[in-house]
This record gives structure tokens, C-alpha cells and sequence, in this order.
């Protein structure tokens, strides 16, 4: 028997936007590479060996390279770590539970404000040491100590895992269920073993197959990451990725070529940690299987973990909210000498100076973000409802091209994709940007939403197509509504994404279109605190208003909706009980 | 009503194993109860009969209501209606809405409106159109499922589970309501059932998933 | 399209950009007539308001006598804007480019200038060029030593400075040993921005100016044959005092104004700047100490003018000539001499203005941190483009990699 679609006649249409939506991410990732590798080889082979020459010259290559392979893999061993014990040691806790729901506003916070937000905390003349002198340090100026853009990377380090461990604690939260941790936590609990144990022998295997490609991710990101280094990073020299960035904007020709040499170099260094990643994951998978083996409980070892764990979570959510303060307190701040801890006066004058620059910015900025989350939310329900229609199912190759953008390097294949866009005459305005940015938003939108959408109960529409309703009918009438509150959580994720780009708003935008990310980056050079603060301020405000629009909307609209509400207060999920 | 509902050597598959089969007429007003234990496919025959079977099943056989072939129909054009265990009101609609959601297209806004308080009124539930189904008793709720299905105007009616659910004296009445309004309205009815009581109460033939006719114990 | 096809493409546009000028120098009018209506995009760096204050200015005024918009595309580097041409020529797009005017100076128009991206020349063609001072400022025709030739116009004067806070530096060195003894004296008071940075550069050619034993070879391409030994005094110096600067000489600022955030936090006692008004400017800003002062060096400090440019493509290039000349307009020049507004030196000779315009500037009060145009003492030259690009690179092979 089969089953006639019933005259809906987008049907063949639908059936394609997969394919099509992951065309989308496939196509500018490799046409990138091939425009930035390009100029590394050249138009001969004179040309070829000039690039890496010029590139095996510059002095602070290797130390370049040390920097991106350490503090990339430091930084997600360390954020995967905390964020593992957060989830093991603390679940079902309080505090668990207010870092739950400060997760959302965690994760909307762009790279480079949590940047300058930590710079502003931890500098020598940062609030953290205001706030000690001069009566715990005796220092009445900024100690000459070398905190920020240290040499190791390690205040960059320590910038990306506040970043990180949000992203993999709302990553591993979304896996948790499909892993049956509950239950298997009550059983390992029953036979003696420690939480920590039982979460590292029972739960942790099958929940790291879900959580490995955001690991990936994290740490291509880590590695590559070119705000986060340009403000808290070493300079002498900066990381690969900042380098490339110096070369591919310098006037003369003949560093662009080493800048594509050098962005080769990066894929193969990401490439070649991805690969040792791997293989490390055979090592890990081993000894827990050792442990397992052991017999050990480990139980004597919970409470100074847990201990542990509130105070990494403690510092983990103070800086990043400590730091945001600070950017808010500097963008109202009149003169504020060291080492006050508060400025001398308050006033609005770095506001409205700044306010109709703030004012445009802000709007070209959320302007780009609706258009790319408007497209990428379309596309991803457009796939999700295809996948529920015609019974596709993602396979792992599929959710690699997903994450793809996510993982191959942006400085890699940005620089090749604007060399594309130029030669194809596109003009480089918001929808350009806004196009480019559908890239990376795509990716989050679809892992945002796609849980929900798959959770959604079947049996609703099995109920409506009895009561003679289309697909169609039943996607609009009953799994649409009853799935606005994932779907707007989706958008504001895509918001918040697009809102934080940097190099593809700098890049495909040719310095014509500025965005609260651009400014900010470049103001961040300049060193003026206060309109530092306004602008690092607005680029967290407005992801934010798009996290409380979509707590707020559903609330509003299901006021009178028990069961709906009880979905909300249940995660979103869109399962209702059965 | 267009007759009955014919199921012309139905067979639901999953790989090479037979997990239900049935070939049999339920005439209109006709109650056909198909018995068996948990896990012995028998919502997954009703599934198949609405035509939303899980891909992972081949159904071969027809399905027929009077003289109308639905085998190769979408699940929405079959006009089969079914209640299922719980009774799937939608959350986010008012008992109106749920209610308006079944009616056919092609009326007014003041007929439909009409067609939905009358439905109301005639199950006791006057003035119940703008409640949210989630403050309605499980008894209420029950018939809301119910008029939502008879609204649709189906031809036939599948009942899985409908009133397990529910404690023992509301059982009584709203499986009594229940085939009243089947009766009332002829049509053709399969009830998915492990309680003797209600196979007793439908008083038509009693079969298993495998088409087997079966007697009651100590009936 | 392979190489031979860009050059002949790329001559073709200078040559008709040769003859469009001239028909613009007899008739200005006609560039007004097709400015009226564009909207200019400057990319100019975006790191400093007052700057970015001072454009909106400008951009209000252009539009009100000229019908002109400017709209500033804010850069964290100049270099930004030159890759966007470089990256638009390599694409081919030989008009409607994206820039149409660089607030540009030294390697980076010699970069432009060299690969035919630039547009002219157009700036003898400016009404107000004549009152520009060519005789008394060379700096406004011979740009890091390259002739200009018309291929930028200038817009403002800079000179090297020192500033200082009288209430932790009491005497300041006006000599450059005295200024590495002070180093040497007080670690961790003084830094410069990280080169290739610009005021970092040119830092280290004011030492070379101090240490080289004939300076006047600066203005010359370098001798690779006698390059090293020429330098070497340079690097003892720094050498000496990098153990004594601020962080060790393990992290340099970003930038002129990352180095004056430090002033201001009074992290350093002794900063730099390219702009002689700054301090006072800052000072009425509220941004820094009221006591801290500028002086400059015994022998002169190195000094420059800033300038604006036209790449070869640009899609506004009748507006982008417009705000070119309106940059030299006297009263645009008296305000941009203003402490309260910029506090740049202006590239007008006073003898060429009228009373009125002559007012204007003798009018200002230059602040209490600006040294008068007297005691700023003799203006040094800058090096040849090839000495800075040298000593940038040698920086960083000698000290961008942090032991």
C-alpha cells in the first residue's frame, strides 16, 4: 500500500530542501578553501615556494603555531573537563539549576564582549585588583605585571573556556536524556560507586558519541579563534589565526600570499589536533573501561569534587557576569582613577555621544541576524518536516556536513570566499553578509530545534491527518504552534550566533558594513574603556532580547493553555505527558 | 453512510514476520472487537487501517469503505476516524478550536460555530467552547475526543484503548455514550481492547490481531 | 585572467584617470555638479571618537554646502582599506569600488601608489591646494620621502611629542640619553606601541634619528652593504632599555591610543604621541590627569602630514575630490587645530589666508599640555619608505617573539 501525498503539490520541493540546505553549507566551506588556497600556490611554482618561504621566515612561527595547538587543546580539555563535573557532580542540585537557567544568557553573550568584559576584570589595573587595593596590596598604581596578552595564552585560555564550558554544558543537557543517565546513575549509585564515578564508568561512554562533534567543534573554534586572541591573546607574537589576519590586511601583495600559506598551515594544524583528538578518545574510552573493570567506587572522592565543581562553576558564570558589569559600569563611568574600585561620577555622556552610532549599528546588526535566522529557520524546519514526511533519516555524514562550518577554521575559507564574492561582483552589503552568516547560523539553529521537532508526539499527528487534515495542515495548525516555544528558542540562538560574527561581517562585508561586532573589535584597540563598555554592552542586549522574547512570547500567547505551559516549564521539549 | 468497513486479506508485516492479519466486513453500526494481549499488534492494525503504519512495516491487502478503495490513500483523505488511549486533544487549542479543527471545511464561521455548541450541548458540556482542555476532567476529555472524531463526519471509527483509561464507573457510561453515538451516527467500528467488559458491551464479533474468531470466557 | 591582462587593464585606468583630472582642474564646477547627491565612503581608522566625531563634522558640512554625504567606514587598521582595493583589483573590479577615499600616509600610499591603485593626480586640482603650505611644510609633498605627485592630498600635520605627568616626572629628558638613562631609572614607566604600529615605528626612527651617525642617509633607500652597521646603534639602544619598560618589554600597547589609556591610568609616566594637542585635548575631555605635560626633544622630532587618497576604482570619485578639498578648507582646518575638537597641526600656510580665516586659528587656545609652535622645535623629515619597512620587520624578528 502506498501512501498518495494528497495533493500537496510543494511535495517534490520539500523533498529537496535537504539536500539543498546542506549544499548551502558544503559549497561556500570548500569554494572558501580553494579561493584562500589559491594565492598559496600561486599562478607557478615560484610563486608556491615564495609563500611558505616568506612564511617559514617570519620569526614567530613556531611560537604562533605552540600558541594555537596549546591553547586551543587546553582550553577544551578544560572546558570539557569542567563541564563534565559540573553535569556529574552537581545534577539535581540548586545550584545546578540556576546555572541551568542562566545557560541561555551565558550562551548569547559574543566571543569578543565576554573578551573585553574579562579583560576589564582581570588587567593590572582590572576591577579585580581595584577592588583589592590599595588596602589588601598596598599598590596606589597598576602593579607592572603581565596578565593580559601574556605570552602563554593563558589569559586567552582561560577567555574561551568561560565561552566554552556554556556551550558544551547546554551540548551535553541536550544528549543527556537519550543516554538513560538517570537511571543508570541510580543503579551505579546503588552498587556503591561514587556520583562522579558512577557518571564518569556508566554515562559517559555513550554520552561522548553525542557529544563529540561540539567537542569538535570547540576545539577548531579554540584553535582558530580570532576576537577572543586579538583582545585577551599574546601579541609577542599573537596566535596563527591573529597573524593571518595581520597579513591578509596588510597593503602589500606579497603577504597574502603568506597569509594563504599560513591559513593552509592552520587547516592542517586544526586537521592534525582533530586526528590526535581522536585518537586520545581511544586512550580515554580504555582507561574508563580499565576503571570499570577495577572494581574501585571512588565514593570517598565526591565531596571534594563537589566542592571543586561549585567553585569552577562559581568563577566559570562570575567572570563572564562580573565582566559584563564591568563593560556596563565603564559605559556610565566619569572619571575613574586608579585604583577606585567605583568611578568618581556617573553620567550618560559616552551614551549619547555615541547613541546614534550606537543607534545604526545595532540595527544593520539585528537587520543581518533576522534575515540569516529567518532563512536558516526556514530551511531547518522545511528539512526537519521532509525528514517527518517522507521518512528521511540523518545519517552521521549528514550531521558532519552540519557541523562542518562549525568545524573547518573560518580564517580558513573566509578569505577564499570573499575573493569568491568579489570576483563574482556581488555587492558586499548586508545580504551578502547576511548570506555568509546563514552558514554558521544554520548549523545552531538546526541543533537547537531539531530535538524538540523530533520529540514532538507522533501521536498528534496521527490524530489530525484522522480528522482529515493535510500535512500541511497538520505542520501549520498543530506542530508549529505547539512548537513555538523551541522555535523561537531556535531563533534567538541564531541571533545571538549571527549578532557575535566577526570575520564574516569584517570579511564578506568589506569594512562597508559594520556591525556591534566589528565596532567593538575594532574599538577594543583603541583602548577607550567607556565606549568599549557601550558597545560590548549592546552587542550582549540584543541576543538577549531575542532569549526574552522567546521566553516571553510563548508565555504570553499559551496564558490560558495549561498543557502548553507545562511543556514550557518542562524544557521546551514540546512532549507532552503521556 | 456509505456501508461498512471492509478489510480484504489485510496483513501487516515487519520483515518477514506476520505481526497481525485480518480479513473481515464490519458492517454500519457493527461493532468488531479485536482482543488480545499487550505487544500482540493490535494497535498496529489500527495503524495500518488508517494508513500510518511506522515505515519500518509493509501492509499489503485493501481496505474498504462500501465501495471506496482508501488502501492507497493518504491518511487524512481515508476519512477513518480513531480514538486513541489518551484522548490527544490538542494543548495549544481551546475546546472550540479542537472541536472546529475536525469540521470539515466549507461553512460559515456562524455554521461552524452552531455545529460545535451543538455537539457541546448534546454530551452535556454546554458552554465548554472556550475552556482550555487541560482544566476538563478525564471524563470530559474523553467525550471532547470523541465529538472531535464524530465532527470530522468519518466513515468508519477505530477505537484503541479509549477507555482504559478511565476509572470504572465513568468507563460504563462513556463507553455506553460511545456507542450511542457510533450507533446513531452508523457507522462501522473496530474497538482494540483487552477488557472483556468492553468486548461484552460492544456485543459484535470478537477477533485477535490474527483474524482468529474468539468466543468470551464465561460468555 | 592571467597577469599580462591586469596590467593592461590597470594602465588603461590610470590614463583615462589622467585625462579625467584635467578636464576636472578647468572645470571644478563640473566636479561639483557630479559630487552633488553621492555618499563618500571614507575608510578611515574608526578606533578614536574625537576622530570619528570630527568626520561626522566634516560629513555635515559637505552636505550642507555640497550635497555630499560621507559615510565613515571605521577600520581597526588603514591597511583594511588597502587589502579591500588590492582583493577588489585581483577580482578584476576596475570601477565601483567599494572605498572612495583613504585617510592614508606612507607605506601604505607607497604600497598603493607603486601598484597603480590610486587615482590622479588630483590634488593640484583642489581650489584650496594653493593655500596649502608646500615651502614651509615639506612633509605635505614628500610623504615618507615619496613625492605625493598629486596622488593624495593633505589634510593635517603631525609631529612627534612626548607627554608626560609632571606629578610623578618632574624633569622630563629632552635628550635621548637622557631619555634611556630615565628609562633605565624608572622600569616599567615607559613603553611604546607594538611596531609595525605606526607611532611604534616611528618611535624607533626617532632613536635611529639620535643614535646613526649620519642621519642623512635616512633619506635615501637603504644600502643593504652598510644597512647593518647604520642600525646597529638602534638596536644597543633598545636592547638597553627593554628589560626597564613597562611589562618588561613582554607586551607592547596596541596602538597610540591603547599607549595614552595607559598614561591616563598611570601605569607609564612618559608616553608618545603623533599629535602635539592631544594631551590638552584629553585633559579637557576629563580623559587625563590635569598635570601632565608634552615636550619634545633636543634636534627635533620626526614630523608628517596625514593625507587623503582616491583608489583607481572608486564609484564616488567626484565626491571623494569634494571632501578632499573641503579637508583644506580654512575654517575645517582652524577647527581640526582645535584642542577641544582634534588639536591636529594644520597644513595651511598663514601667510596664504585671508584675515578672516587668519582669525580663526589665531583665535584658538591650544591648551595647557600643547607646546606653542615654537617650542616644538625643528620638524625632522621621515626616513625613506624602505627604512621603515625594514626596521618594522627587524623588530619583530629581533623582539616579536617574547623570550
Amino acid at each position: 500500500m502506498k501512501h498518495g501525498q494528497g495533493g500537496l503539490g510543494g511535495a517534490s520541493l520539500l523533498r529537496q530542501v535537504p539536500r539543498v540546505t546542506l549544499l548551502l553549507l558544503f559549497v561556500p566551506v570548500l569554494a572558501g578553501l580553494l579561493g584562500t588556497l589559491a594565492p598559496a600556490f600561486g599562478t607557478g611554482e615560484a610563486d608556491w615556494w615564495a609563500a611558505f618561504d616568506s612564511l617559514a621566515a617570519w620569526p614567530g612561527l613556531r611560537r604562533a603555531i605552540a600558541l594555537s595547538l596549546a591553547s586551543g587543546l587546553v582550553a577544551t580539555v578544560l572546558s570539557l573537563a569542567i563541564t563534565l563535573l559540573l553535569v556529574a557532580s552537581l545534577a539535581d542540585t540548586a545550584m545546578f539549576a540556576a546555572l541551568r537557567r542562566l545557560l541561555s544568557p551565558l550562551l548569547a553573550i559574543p566571543h569578543a564582549a565576554a573578551a573585553l568584559g574579562l579583560a576589564f576584570l582581570i588587567a593590572p589595573s582590572g576591577w579585580i585588583v581595584r577592588a583589592l587595593s590599595p588596602w589588601a596590596t598596598g599598590w596606589t598604581a597598576p602593579p607592572d605585571v603581565l596578565i593580559l596578552n601574556d605570552p602563554w595564552g593563558a589569559s586567552l585560555t582561560l577567555g574561551l573556556i568561560t565561552k566554552e564550558v556554556p556551550f558544551l554544558l547546554l551540548m551535553t543537557l541536550a544528549s543527556l536524556p537519550q543516554t538513560d543517565a538517570a537511571r543508570r546513575m541510580a543503579i551505579a549509585t546503588s552498587l556503591g560507586y561514587g556520583q562522579v564515578a558512577g557518571f564518569v564508568l556508566c554515562v559517559l561512554p555513550p554520552l561522548y558519541r553525542q557529544l563529540r562533534l561540539p567537542v569538535y567543534a570547540v576545539l577548531a573554534y579554540a584553535m582558530t579563534a580570532v576576537e577572543m586572541a586579538m583582545i585577551l591573546g599574546p601579541t609577542l607574537p599573537p596566535t596563527l589565526a591573529v597573524q593571518i589576519i595581520h597579513w591578509m590586511t596588510d597593503p602589500s601583495l606579497a603577504h597574502r600570499g603568506t597569509a594563504a600559506a599560513a591559513a593552509l598551515v592552520q587547516l592542517v594544524l586544526v586537521v592534525a589536533a582533530l586526528l590526535g583528538w581522536h585518537l586520545a578518545e581511544r586512550f580515554a574510552r580504555a582507561a574508563v573501561l580499565r576503571a570499570a573493570g577495577s572494581g574501585r567506587r571512588w565514593a570517598r572522592a565526591d565531596p571534594p569534587l563537589r566542592l571543586f565543581a561549585v567553585a569552577v562553576g562559581f568563577v566559570v558564570a562570575g567572570l563572564l557576569i562580573t565582566g559584563l558589569i564591568g563593560l556596563a559600569v565603564w559605559s556610565f563611568a566619569g572619571l575613574w582613577q586608579f585604583p577606585a574600585a567605583l568611578p568618581a561620577s556617573l553620567n550618560l555622556t559616552t551614551w549619547m555621544k555615541s547613541g546614534p552610532d550606537l543607534a545604526r549599528t545595532a540595527g544593520v546588526t539585528a537587520a543581518i541576524a533576522l534575515l540569516a535566522t529567518g532563512a536558516a529557520a526556514g530551511l531547518v524546519l522545511a528539512c526537519l518536516e521532509a525528514e517527518h514526511r517522507f521518512g528521511l533519516t540523518a545519517d552521521q555524514r549528514a550531521l558532519w556536513l552540519l557541523y562542518l562550518p562549525l568545524i573547518v577554521p573560518q580564517i580558513a575559507f573566509l578569505p577564499g570566499l570573499q575573493r569568491l564574492t568579489l570576483a563574482l561582483g556581488a555587492e558586499n552589503g548586508v545580504p551578502a553578509v547576511a548570506a555568509v552568516h546563514l552558514v554558521f547560523v544554520l548549523p545552531y539553529v538546526f541543533l537547537s530545534l531539531g530535538p524538540a521537532f523530533r520529540a514532538w508526539d507522533g501521536h498528534f499527528a496521527v490524530a489530525g491527518a484522522a480528522l482529515g487534515a493535510t500535512p500541511a495542515k497538520v505542520f501549520w495548525r498543530l506542530r508549529l504552534p505547539m512548537l513555538l516555544g523551541p522555535v523561537l528558542t531556535a531563533v534567538a540562538v541564531g541571533v545571538s550566533v549571527s549578532v557575535a560574527q566577526y570575520l564574516p561581517s569584517l570579511l564578506i562585508g568589506g569594512g562597508r558594513v559594520e556591525t556591534l561586532t566589528t565596532e567593538a573589535v575594532a574599538l577594543s584597540s583603541g583602548g577607550n574603556r567607556r565606549i568599549i563598555g557601550a558597545y560590548g554592552l549592546m552587542q550582549m542586549l540584543l541576543p538577549s532580547l531575542g532569549f526574552a522574547v522567546a521566553l516571553a512570547v510563548p508565555r504570553l500567547v499559551f496564558r490560558h493553555r495549561a498543557g502548553m505551559r507545562a511543556d514550557l516549564r518542562a524544557g521546551s521539549s514540546g512532549r507532552t505527558a503521556r | 453512510m456509505t456501508g461498512g468497513l471492509t478489510l480484504d486479506a489485510l496483513v501487516l508485516r515487519l520483515g518477514a514476520r506476520v505481526i497481525a492479519q485480518m480479513s473481515v466486513e464490519v458492517a454500519p453500526s457493527a461493532v468488531l472487537t479485536v482482543m488480545g494481549p499487550s505487544g500482540s499488534g493490535k494497535s498496529s492494525l489500527l495503524a495500518a487501517i488508517i494508513g500510518a503504519a511506522p515505515r519500518a512495516f509493509t501492509v499489503s491487502g485493501r481496505v474498504l469503505l462500501g465501495a471506496r478503495d482508501v488502501s492507497d490513500a493518504a491518511p487524512h483523505a481515508r476519512r477513518i476516524g480513531i480514538l486513541f488511549q489518551d484522548d490527544v486533544l490538542f494543548p495549544h487549542l481551546s475546546v472550540g478550536q479542537n472541536l472546529g479543527f475536525g469540521l470539515p471545511p466549507g461553512q460559515s464561521r456562524a455554521q461552524r460555530q452552531t455545529a460545535i455548541d451543538t455537539a457541546l450541548e448534546r454530551a452535556g458540556m454546554a458552554g465548554f467552547a472556550g475552556r482550555d482542555p487541560a482544566t476538563l476532567s478525564g471524563g470530559q476529555r474523553a467525550r471532547v475526543a470523541l465529538l472531535r472524531a464524530l465532527l470530522s463526519r468519518p466513515d468508519a471509527l477505530l477505537l484503541d484503548e479509549p477507555f482504559s483509561r478511565l476509572d470504572a464507573e465513568l468507563r460504563a457510561q462513556f463507553r455506553a455514550f460511545v456507542f450511542s453515538q457510533t450507533r446513531a451516527h452508523g457507522l462501522p467500528v473496530i474497538l482494540v481492547t483487552h477488557d472483556p467488559d468492553d468486548a461484552r458491551a460492544a456485543a459484535g464479533r470478537i477477533m485477535d490481531p490474527m483474524g482468529r474468531e474468539l468466543a468470551l470466557p464465561g460468555g | 585572467m592571467n597577469r599580462r591582462r591586469f596590467g593592461q587593464l590597470t594602465t588603461g585606468v590610470a590614463l583615462a584617470a589622467v585625462f579625467g583630472s584635467k578636464v576636472w582642474a578647468e572645470d571644478w564646477q563640473a566636479t561639483l555638479d557630479a559630487a552633488k547627491g553621492q555618499t563618500v565612503y571614507w575608510h578611515a581608522w574608526g578606533g578614536d571618537t574625537k576622530i570619528n566625531d570630527f568626520i561626522a563634522y566634516v560629513g555635515a558640512e559637505a552636505e550642507a554646502r555640497y550635497g555630499v554625504k560621507i559615510e565613515q567606514v571605521k577600520l581597526a587598521s588603514t591597511a583594511d582599506a588597502v587589502a579591500r582595493v588590492v582583493a577588489e583589483k585581483a577580482a578584476g573590479q576596475t570601477a565601483g569600488g567599494a572605498v572612495d577615499l583613504i585617510w592614508i600616509n606612507g607605506e601604505n600610499f607607497a604600497a598603493m601608489k607603486q601598484a597603480g591603485l590610486l587615482f590622479g593626480p588630483f590634488a593640484e586640482a583642489l581650489p584650496n591646494w594653493r593655500l596649502v603650505d608646500k615651502a614651509g611644510k615639506p612633509a605635505v609633498i614628500s610623504d615618507f620621502t615619496i613625492a605625493t605627485e598629486g596622488f593624495e592630498s593633505p589634510w593635517a600635520m603631525a609631529q612627534l611629542v612626548f607627554e608626560y605627568d609632571q606629578a610623578t616626572v618632574p624633569v622630563p629628558p629632552v635628550t635621548l640619553a637622557g631619555l634611556q638613562a630615565w628609562i633605565i631609572a624608572n622600569p616599567g614607566r615607559f613603553t611604546y606601541p607594538q611596531p609595525p604600529d605606526y607611532l611604534g615605528v616611528t618611535f624607533l626612527k626617532q632613536v635611529l634619528y639620535g643614535v646613526m651617525q649620519e642621519p642623512e642617509a635616512l633619506q635615501q633607500p637603504l644600502d643593504e652593504a652598510t644597512y647593518e652597521a647604520a642600525v646597529a646603534p638602534l638596536w644597543a639602544f633598545l636592547d638597553a632599555v627593554h628589560p626597564s619598560l613597562w611589562r618588561a618589554g613582554q607586551a607592547f600597547p596596541a596602538n597610540e591610543p591603547a599607549l595614552g589609556q595607559l598614561l591616563a591610568d598611570a601605569e607609564i609616566g612618559i608616553s608618545l604621541s603623533f599629535n602635539p594637542g592631544r594631551a590638552s585635548a584629553e585633559i579637557a575631555a576629563g580623559n587625563l590627569q590635569a598635570t601632565v605635560r608634552s615636550f619634545v626633544l633636543e634636534g627635533g622630532t620626526i614630523g608628517n602630514a596625514s593625507f587623503v587618497a582616491i583608489p583607481f576604482n572608486a564609484a564616488h570619485r567626484a565626491g571623494a575630490m569634494v571632501v578632499a578639498d573641503l579637508l583644506l578648507d580654512p575654517a575645517i582646518q582652524a577647527r581640526a587645530q582645535d584642542p577641544a575638537v582634534l588639536g591636529f597641526l594644520t597644513v595651511l600656510d598663514q601667510a596664504a589666508l585671508d584675515p578672516v580665516a587668519k582669525a580663526r586659528f589665531d583665535g584658538l587656545d591650544l591648551g595647557v599640555a600643547t607646546l606653542a609652535p615654537a617650542a616644538l622645535g625643528r620638524s625632522l623629515l621621515e626616513p625613506h619608505a624602505s627604512w621603515t619597512a625594514r626596521i618594522a620587520a627587524d623588530w619583530v624578528g629581533r623582539y616579536g617573539v617574547a623570550q
